[in-house]
């Protein structure tokens, strides 16, 4: 036993204390509780994995029965392995560094300890997620990840933007979640168990004729809880909106580490998902689908918590388009450089806006390069990580990426690499708009404390040198043989030159002629404005399913169906009851002689009958 | 002329009639008259009806067990008599009145 249990634990445990006591404690012991228990989280990982390396086959502990039902056996189970490990590392690490930044961020802000609350509570869901060994556990983390993301969105709640946000979040991902519960109903059914190893030992053993179509059932709901968690197409629509939610919050759970659960679930299932190919080719294109969707996007928004937003939609992308290829590394590796340089990005974006006092529009910034030179040095470096600069930590999980994209079709590849020029070309121009030029804004920027730059600079430091720390294929080998060796020195020149495109394309646009955004994309005119205004993807949604739910509801649930019909036959009976007890009350008229006269009246009939009956049976005797 | 045999004794038939016109008194002085002495002395009148019908009985059957409900019913009507113009008067006191119509607020 290495009591892997303490590792989701100390979270919990912050929760505790700072839901139940926060409120009178001072700022700084918040601070304390709920860095602690994230670093102690960290610590405690860190030492199981060093005791159980090399960890070549997982390490299962079982605590308690939790339930017994039948043959349904869910039990209490956690277990590492070197995907767990990889995922732990991420999670507790970025989540310990943005938890410290957060401190910072979050000084000013009413209900600091609410906030580190909800944030150790996600810790711990998140925690639960990755260690757990059956689907149920996971999907338990799945959920409480979800919560908290709803919590913390709508952290603002005075806001009502910020709050319909949270339920926009909550509701969509109700959708993904539909679909993940189908889906374990199906393992269930198909295999007689949740556990992770007995399920992968008998999909492996099934031979893919046999049962295709379970096993492509299985996969595609499986995707359409993935793409609920992880923002794809098409139930991504939330992810934008969740910027709501304070920057610190972005940059863990909408960046970092929640919405790569879905990448997590589909890389742990990837033992059935290699028997369903049609499941994975819909993978493959959802990934894509979403990656060119949200890239294009994110080239015309101007909130640059939007941008970042999109390009993770877009990132996320990526990762679906690498576990469809059936380069399941590949995507875990992009996973943990994304974490580095995405966290980066929302967390320098963080220090933009509290430098600007909440000015959120790139429109009203300009020329800050020289006013807060840390926070653009920590961003500088995330930006050439993301737009794949040969060498950074992006550079090789992206390479890692389109190489075995392109082997599996270069249609796909051609895609993925225009894709990569446009992520490099708006994360540039979000850069240039920033730092570059001359400032637009009214506000008087100031530098970050150092309690928000130094979780940067630790991040500036992995995006620059993650990838080539931490070869994440490499690491999953036992997990995922690489299937093709050797890299095409080709492809990788291809896919580097398609960054630096974007980056010098930007640069062209929105520093040596300033005057060029605007003239192309009055010229561009209709396609301009349909990607403006993101396809109108989320007015459509609200045409055809928001709208018809919404009156649905109100005129046939509740006008008809509640008001109607149970209200009416709830009503129909008491007014029933009441309308024979009208009728009956009449005699109880409080004049003792009508009593008396029923009391005789009854006697009489009383009298006759007996008589009667007497008479018919022949007589008195 | 042969002596005219006399009734040994009045026939059963005859205080069963005399108790049942007793008791459909009572029940009519009950039921039509409005003061609230005369309702009691009919309810008394219909004890001493019933009261009647157990003698005759319990004399026709040769046992004692009529005469004890009639000693028990006499013994219930003194006590309920105590009470019942107790009762009377109170109400007198309180509303000024005897007439049972009036006497009406026991209802919903």
């Amino acid at each position: 036993m290495h009591h892997l249990w303490l590792i989701p634990f100390f979270p919990l445990a912050g929760f505790l204390v700072n839901g139940i006591f926060g409120r009178r404690f001072s700022k700084g012991l918040v601070s304390m509780v709920a860095v602690g228990s994230v670093a102690l989280s960290f610590a405690w990982a860190l030492k199981c994995l060093l005791a159980l390396a090399p960890l070549e086959t997982p390490h299962v502990e079982r605590y308690f029965m939790w339930i017994q039902s039948g043959s349904l056996a869910i039990p209490y189970e956690l277990s590492v392995d070197r995907l767990t490990a990889i995922m732990l590392m991420v999670v507790t690490g970025i989540g310990s560094l943005i938890h410290i930044y957060a401190t910072g961020y979050m000084h000013d802000e009413d209900g600091f300890y609410r906030f580190f609350a909800y944030l150790n509570l996600f810790m711990f869901f998140m925690l639960t997620l990755v260690l757990a060994n059956n689907y149920l556990l996971l999907f338990v983390g799945w959920e409480g990840v979800g919560l908290c993301s709803y919590l913390l969105i709508g952290y603002y709640f005075l806001k009502h933007s910020a709050s319909t946000a949270g339920n926009k979040a909550f509701i969509v991902n109700r959708i993904g979640d539909f679909g993940f519960s189908l889906a374990m109903f199906l393992i269930f059914i198909t295999f007689g168990s949740l556990d992770f190893q007995k399920v992968f030992e008998a999909a492996k053993a099934v031979p893919v004729e046999v049962s295709a179509g379970m096993m492509t059932a299985i996969c595609l709901l499986l995707l359409v809880g993935a793409a609920g968690k992880s923002a794809q197409i098409p139930l991504y629509v939330w992810l934008p909106d969740a910027m709501e939610g304070p920057t610190p919050v972005s940059a863990l759970i909408h960046a970092a580490t929640m919405v790569t659960a879905g990448v997590y679930m589909v890389a742990r299932s990837a033992a059935i998902f290699t028997k369903a190919p049609i499941a994975m080719e819909t993978v493959a294109w959802v990934g894509l689908a979403t990656a060119v969707m949200a890239a294009t996007i994110g080239m015309t928004q101007f909130d640059i918590k939007k941008v970042y937003a999109y390009s993770t939609v877009s990132q996320l992308g990526y990762m679906f388009l690498a576990l469809g290829v059936g380069a399941f590394s590949a995507g875990i590796w992009h996973v943990v450089t994304h974490a580095f340089f995405k966290a980066l990005l929302f967390l320098g974006a963080g220090s933009v806006i509290h430098a600007l006092h909440h000015e959120q529009d790139m429109r009203n910034m300009g020329g800050l390069r020289t006013k807060i030179p840390i926070t653009f040095a920590v961003l500088a470096c995330a930006w050439i990580a993301i737009s794949g600069v040969p060498f950074t930590s992006g550079w090789y999980s992206k390479e890692a990426i389109l190489g075995a994209v392109h082997h599996h079709s270069p249609l796909m590849y051609w895609i993925g690499v225009a894709t990569a020029a446009v992520t490099a070309f708006y994360v540039s121009r979000s850069m240039f708009m920033t730092f570059f030029g001359e400032y637009r804004g009214h506000a008087h920027p100031h530098e970050s404390p150092p309690v928000m730059w130094v979780p940067l600079a630790v991040l500036a430091v992995l995006s620059l040198a993650g990838g080539f720390l931490f070869n994440v294929p490499h690491i999953l080998e036992p997990l995922f043989p690489v299937e093709h060796g050797g890299h095409d020195i080709m492809l990788e020149i291809i896919g580097s030159a398609a960054g630096l495109v974007g980056i010098g394309l930007a640069y062209v646009m929105y520093v040596a002629s300033p005057g060029l955004p605007d003239s192309i994309s009055s010229s561009l005119g209709g396609v301009y404005r349909l990607v403006y205004n993101k396809y109108y993807v989320d007015e459509a949604y609200d045409a055809t399913v928001v709208r018809p739910l919404v009156s649905g509801s109100r005129t046939g649930l509740w006008q008809f169906g509640d008001v109607w019909l149970i209200d009416g036959v709830v009503n129909g009976m008491g007014g029933f009851a009441r309308w024979i007890g009208g009728g009956v009350r009449t005699l109880q008229s409080g004049s003792i002689r009508s009593y008396a006269a029923w009391v005789v009246a009854g006697a009489v009939i009383f009298i006759i009958a007996a008589g009667a009956i007497a008479g018919s049976n022949g007589g008195l005797r | 002329m042969p002596p005219i045999p006399l009734p040994t004794a009045v026939p059963l038939t005859y205080y069963l009639i005399l108790s049942a016109i007793l008791f459909a008194l009572g029940v009519a002085g009950f039921l039509f008259r409005k003061s609230l002495i005369t309702v009691f002395m009919s309810i008394e009148l219909m004890l001493n009806a019933v009261n009647l019908t157990f003698v005759t009985f319990s004399y026709q059957h040769k046992q004692v067990d009529g005469h004890l409900f009639t000693f028990f019913v006499m013994v219930v009507a003194a006590a309920e008599a105590a009470v019942g113009l107790a009762i009377i008067l109170t109400v007198f006191k309180n509303r000024g009145t005897l007439a049972v119509d009036e006497i009406d607020s026991l209802k919903l």
